[in-house]
């Protein structure tokens, strides 16, 4: 039996597990004794430890079981957020996510198993939701949010999370919830920090403290910075803790302050934001914007964490693998290959006569002396030498010989970068390196 | 001269990524020369002495640029006059880059 063949099997057998699981709880359902106030005695019995503390009690249950809630963002946030809201028992949980499961998300996106990899996050997480708990409504969304779809989907919620991974997400969900006055629970992560804050809920807005959107070039994400599955799953269980606290109307609510995490030091430090701005744009005595805009024009950014593919190059300045492999073959061309990722990527895997000088060094005065330098002994040997630029995809390695262009201008030696990167090399010269 | 032109010392932390621009270190303790500090000033006299690479990344239009906080002992620079704050030894400043990752 080959591999696609199981694989489909397996897919059969997991709907009809599906079905009969469904089957099951209906029909325990029925069964179920109801007090007058609304809460079965199964729910009564599962939620009894926190039906158990003063600030809950049967009327907090109650109110978690009328609540909604939405998530937008499926990912090493919005995973467990979700899971102690379904567990707490929120009556509606909403999932917003574009994406499909990658391997890559596993080690933070704890919703997932390898089953889902290449399915809809928000199904997968929907679905794995509603086996931990079989009472909660989870409505998933596979689409990406935008100012033509947001009021319609929020106006159905009381709280929003924003889990989201970009900077114009970040704007359109605050300004959604401005205009729908809802509250918004915002975390954000990145590496082994996190930061995290509830805006327009009888404070600040996210646009008060943030009326202009960063520079897009200051903006990393965690596909090229990294992330920690604790570091940025300590913030998205704080998300849900906010919610709750929102929704069982309990006081101390972070709202007009901002919680800073360091996983690294294992420190926590909250600090005093401004209060709300009057001349704030959407939530001010004066506001400008009545309605949602368009904020990849306004950030400067796409509404994703993808990386663009950036065209700097001109044809003559750029070589392809299958160029750069026949001329690594012949030998016949002195030339030196600078890597310009980052040296934890470069130990992952690299070419064997490649020199590794990330691209955040490349101005460097050190490196381009030791460039310098490299390019003479060539020179001495061979008379003629060419530099050449790789990186993950050829990105990077776009900006890199830009800048040495300008660094190396008069040296009078063509400057390349390899098209594709290590990616175009592992799919088409050498299918053993790793693809990450 | 006054005991004051000894100067003052402060603790300038970094966060968010911000530290990258500074020898990647989240912590410097430094003593400024003199006892007339604005936070202005100290921006400023960060770019000379402290920052190590790529000016436009921390500046812009001499203040801090989109999506970097402000903290003074804590509490955001806006409440404390932002630029204008005079800085009193043993503050704490803290310059925290915003995230956006999830
Ligand atoms: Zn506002």
């Amino acid at each position: 039996m080959d591999e696609k063949e199981l694989m489909n099997q397996i897919t059969e057998l997991r709907e009809l597990l599906r079905i009969k699981e469904a089957q099951l709880v209906a029909l325990r359902r029925e069964k179920q004794i109801l007090q007058d106030y609304g809460l079965s005695n199964g729910e009564i019995l599962r939620y009894s430890r926190q039906i158990f503390l003063p600030e809950i009690g049967i009327k907090g249950q109650i109110k978690l079981k009328n609540s909604s809630i939405l998530i937008v963002g499926a990912g090493g946030l919005g995973c467990p957020a979700a899971l102690y809201l379904a567990s707490a028992g929120a009556g509606q949980i909403g999932i917003i996510d574009y994406d499909d499961v990658e391997i890559n998300n596993l080690h933070r996106q704890l919703l997932y198993a390898e089953t889902h990899i290449g399915t809809p996050k928000a199904n997968a997480a929907a679905e794995n939701l509603n086996r931990l708990n079989s009472d909660v409504n989870v409505i998933p969304y596979k689409i990406q949010l935008d100012s033509s779809n947001a009021l319609n989907i929020i106006k159905s919620y009381d709280v929003v999370i924003d889990a989201t991974d970009n900077v114009a997400t970040r704007y359109l969900l605050n300004d959604a919830c401005v205009l729908s006055n809802k509250p918004l629970v915002s975390g954000s992560a990145l590496k082994f920090e996190g930061h995290l804050s509830v805006f327009n809920y009888n404070g600040p807005c996210y646009r008060c403290i943030f009326p202009k959107p960063p520079p897009p070039e200051t903006v990393t994400n965690c596909g090229d910075g990294g992330v920690f599955g604790p570091a940025v799953g300590t913030i998205g269980v704080l998300q849900a803790l906010e919610a709750l606290k929102i929704v069982l109307d309990l006081p101390h609510v972070l709202s007009g302050q901002l919680l800073l995490f360091d996983g690294l030091e294992t420190k926590f430090r909250k600090i005093n934001l401004r209060g709300k701005n009057r001349n704030c744009a959407i939530c001010g005595e004066h506001p400008t914007l009545y309605k949602l805009i368009d904020y990849e024009q306004f950030c400067g950014a796409k509404a994703n964490d993808k990386e663009p593919k950036l065209n700097l190059l001109k044809n003559e300045e750029r070589i392809s693998v299958e160029e750069y492999n026949t001329t690594l073959k012949l030998g016949t061309e002195a030339h030196l290959l600078i890597d310009v990722r980052s040296t934890e990527e470069f130990d992952i895997c690299h070419l064997k006569n490649s020199v590794n000088i990330p691209l955040r060094d490349i101005d460097n005065n050190e490196k381009v002396t030791l460039i310098r330098n490299r390019i003479q002994e060539i020179q001495k040997q061979h008379n003629d030498a060419n530099l050449y630029v790789i990186c993950r995809r050829g990105n990077d390695s776009q900006k890199a010989v830009k800048n040495l262009q300008e660094t190396l201008k008069g040296s009078n030696i063509e400057i390349k970068d390899v098209i594709g990167g290590i990616h175009a090399w592992s799919k088409k010269i050498d299918c053993t390196f790793p693809v990450y | 001269m006054s005991i004051e032109s000894n100067g003052i010392s402060v603790i300038i932390e970094l966060g968010g990524g911000a530290e990258l621009l500074f020898d990647k270190r989240k912590k410097h303790s430094v003593n400024l020369p003199g006892n007339d500090w604005t936070i202005q000033k100290l921006l400023f006299w960060m770019k000379d002495n402290l920052l190590k690479e790529r000016p436009e990344l921390f500046m812009q239009d001499d203040t801090v640029r989109p999506g970097i906080l402000v903290l003074v002992n804590d509490t955001d620079w806006e409440l404390l006059g932002e630029g204008n704050y005079k800085i009193n030894s043993g503050d704490t400043i803290m310059f925290i880059s915003t995230l956006h990752g999830g």
